[in-house]
């Protein structure tokens, strides 16, 4: 039964993306913590202009979101739209094209950046040739998943790729319209919009990033992954269903929360922010359908390792949904905004959830893509205990630090003037700066045993010759 | 197709559960229905920007004369003035703005003064809308781990500003800035510096024919460090605001 699969299936380029996958996960927090340790003790900049933090900082955003997080949705959901479908991807030239296009936007972006070649807009740096292929690639990957969707052999589609689906086309929509710039050379160009619009424009790419890309793709691995680890169907179908539209509607307006007080008209902030608070609904809705499939089977906590990877997730979720709508209010966000707190929250996002949320789904995918256990289990657990302590590090780190230089910035003496000057707030950032970078570094130690793990399970699989037995068997069968 | 035995139909959801084009249309319209509602009334509505209020904010030479010209004896001669209003930049600011998107300075530093008390005292009065309309893209940035800089021309003296980019903690010893040495070493190219105001003009930036035609000059024999630092010392001083007047609700 599972052999025969390797026949039906490809899980080909599901196997390279999830390798990658890793790769890119040890790369992209390696550069975090460098650039980390740069803000403790600059003189790791050498004077250099490739590893300065500001040519760095896109390195690293890049490489995490679109590497790591890029290859893991890819993996995931060419996996399990398969699986939920009952049949092989719609086209095997496009899923390959999709590969390793995909890697060439990352090299690509590894070999621009750290030389200045930026549109610098968050999140989507990249300059126009390469937001072209981005754009091509992206569309074999949307247009492959729907024609498999569209050829299933199931009656319903089932929720995970509704996830998929919606992340797929709020991209498009995003990184075309955000992306739209006037090339004045190879390796530059400007954005056509300005001031305000794009302001607008950007945060409304930069949150949905966030909501649709790390989000919306990410609960569709939840939505496959933990029923699948749990053995469990899913809690609520209705819940599902009113909190996918719900996301889907209501993300979307969130982007001008990042614009309080700003030169932004002060309608658009305020109904950014009204929407956000009333987000936490939906964002719960999904937490809650995810651990709530686990109800009655708590005990497997204890012995699974994988879904202790997935259930951490999902409580990172749901305290990163609770903060984000927090942050949003618009007297935290006076206090908030510009400070270390953002950059705290944004990493119980990646590191907590996203990040949680992907290894364990990523350990599951091994043993069915390799056909043999984990090399070792003591291993998965080590990387559990490295990667959830150093998130904890890290948020706590950022949450002192954001609050101390939020409060700094606006407390008055006793005659009335400013108390501190800003590089006072500098100065008072130091011990939390070095207490970040070491927060990154144990989860990097985790991402590196991980890497290991995986790496040394490809060989045992070698050794033992599961895949090649699978595969013969499926010839045979 | 797909060969699963028809059920019936029982809701518009179940409907979208069963056709994957339907599921399509409907997932696309709802997403976009918070960008149109969020982006587009900022292009049409006319209190986004300050200057339909107050004139006086932008500069009315703007594509008319040249903001800045070299003359024949080797002088830079100015149309505009600190004060007359917001103004595309020279072709030395452009190239200093270029340099700063390059380095990515605006991850650390913003750009964007809020109207809070202790900001006003810190880095000056509000900033506007109508102050950014020529940034493509804008630089308000988001996070500040360096000072805002919104208002930073003229704070300090521009050989202040060479040393502090060179070697940060020379001057600010608790600073974590990167020194920035290698701006001394490349000179600015002209020809370059036209493509980019064309480009600029292309999307709706204001530049004069006298504007580019002047470009070549200015540029000439100016380092990175020059136009990182005159386009520094350009933010901030093009308004001259007034603070009776409230520009924004």
């Amino acid at each position: 039964m599972q052999a025969s699969l390797e026949q039906k299936y490809n899980f080909d380029v599901v196997r390279w993306f999830t390798i990658m996958a890793v790769v890119y996960l040890v790369v992209g927090a390696s550069v975090g913590v460098y650039i980390a340790s740069e803000l403790a003790w600059p003189f790791l900049n050498f004077d250099s202009p490739y590893i300065s933090f500001g040519r760095l900082r896109p390195v690293h955003t890049n490489t995490v979101i679109f590497a790591f997080g890029g290859c893991t949705l890819m993996a995931t959901a060419f996996y399990s739209v398969q699986r939920t479908c009952g049949v092989r991807l719609w086209s095997d030239k496009m899923a390959r094209f999709t590969f390793w296009g995909w890697n060439a936007v990352i090299v690509l972006a590894a070999l621009t950046l750290p030389f200045g070649f930026t549109q610098s807009k968050e999140y989507a740096e990249l300059e126009w040739p390469i937001d072209i292929l981005i754009a091509v690639v992206w569309l074999s990957f949307t247009i492959n998943f729907i024609m498999t969707i569209a050829t299933r052999k199931s009656s319903h589609i089932y929720v995970s790729n509704w996830f998929f689906l919606g992340m797929m086309i709020m991209i498009v929509y995003l990184h075309v319209v955000n992306s739209l710039a006037i090339p004045v050379g190879l390796f530059k160009s400007y954005s056509i919009f300005s001031g305000v619009q794009d302001a607008m424009i950007q945060w409304w790419w930069g949150h949905n990033a966030v909501g649709f890309y790390l989000t919306a793709g990410f609960l569709g691995i939840m939505y496959y992954f933990v029923p699948k680890q749990a053995g469990r169907p899913i809690y609520s179908y209705r819940l599902s269903v009113i909190h996918f539209w719900a996301l889907m509607f209501g993300y979307v307006w969130l982007g001008a929360h990042h614009l309080q007080y700003t030169a932004l008209p002060d309608w658009t902030g305020s109904l950014g922010a009204a929407v956000s608070i009333a987000m936490i609904i939906p964002s719960w809705g999904g937490a809650v359908n995810g651990m709530m499939t686990l109800s009655g089977a708590w005990d497997r906590l204890r012995t699974d390792y994988v879904l202790r990877f997935l259930i951490i997730a999902l409580a990172f979720y749901a305290m990163s949904t609770f903060e984000g709508p927090v942050m949003a209010l618009k007297t935290v966000n006076a206090l908030s905004h510009y400070t270390d707190w953002t950059i705290g929250h944004v990493h119980s996002g990646a590191l907590g959830w996203v990040a949680g949320v992907s290894i364990g789904a990523i350990y599951h995918l091994m043993t069915r893509l390799y056909h043999t256990e984990m090399y070792s289990e003591r291993l998965i657990n080590f990387h559990f205990w490295t990667a959830t302590i150093g998130t904890v590090i890290y948020i706590v780190a950022m949450w002192v630090s954001g609050i101390m230089q939020g409060l700094m910035w606006r407390a008055y003496d006793e005659y009335g003037t400013l108390a501190y000057t800003f590089v006072e707030s500098v100065d008072a950032m130091h011990p939390y700066y070095a207490m970040r970078a070491i927060g990154g570094g144990i989860f990097l130690l985790g991402a590196v045993v991980m890497l290991f793990n995986v790496l040394m399970t490809v060989r045992k699989s070698a050794v033992e010759g599961s895949l090649t037995k699978a595969r013969a068997l499926a010839v045979a069968v | 197709m797909a060969n699963y035995p028809k059920t019936k139909v029982k809701s518009l959801q179940e409907w979208l559960e069963v056709n994957i084009w339907g599921l399509v249309i409907a997932t696309g319209l709802v997403l976009s229905v918070g960008g149109i509602v969020e982006i587009v009334p900022l292009f049409f509505m006319k209190d986004t920007f300050e200057h339909t209020k107050f004139p006086e904010i932008v500069w009315d030479g703007a594509g008319k004369e040249a903001i800045a010209a070299v003359d024949d004896a080797g002088k830079t001669q100015w149309n505009w003035k600190a004060g007359d209003g917001v103004r595309p930049f020279t072709a030395v600011e452009l190239a200093g703005r270029d340099i700063f998107q390059r380095e990515g300075c605006y991850l650390c530093h913003s750009q964007m003064i809020r109207p809070f008390r202790d900001e006003k005292e810190r880095y000056g009065h509000y900033s506007l809308a109508s102050e950014s309309m020529f940034d493509h893209p804008f630089q308000w940035g988001s996070k500040r781990t360096g000072p805002d800089l919104a208002r930073v021309g003229g704070k300090y003296s521009d050989e202040w500003q060479r040393q502090h980019l060179r070697a940060p903690r020379s001057l600010v010893p608790e600073s974590v800035m990167p020194g920035y040495p290698w701006l001394d070493e490349t000179y600015l190219k002209g020809k370059r510096m036209q493509r980019h105001m064309r480009g600029l003009r292309r999307v709706g930036v204001p530049y004069s024919d006298a504007d580019i035609a002047a470009a070549p000059a200015l540029v000439e024999g100016k380092t990175e460090m020059d136009a990182l630092v005159s386009y520094l010392q350009s933010l901030g001083t093009m308004v001259a605001l007034d603070d009776s007047k409230v520009y924004r609700e």
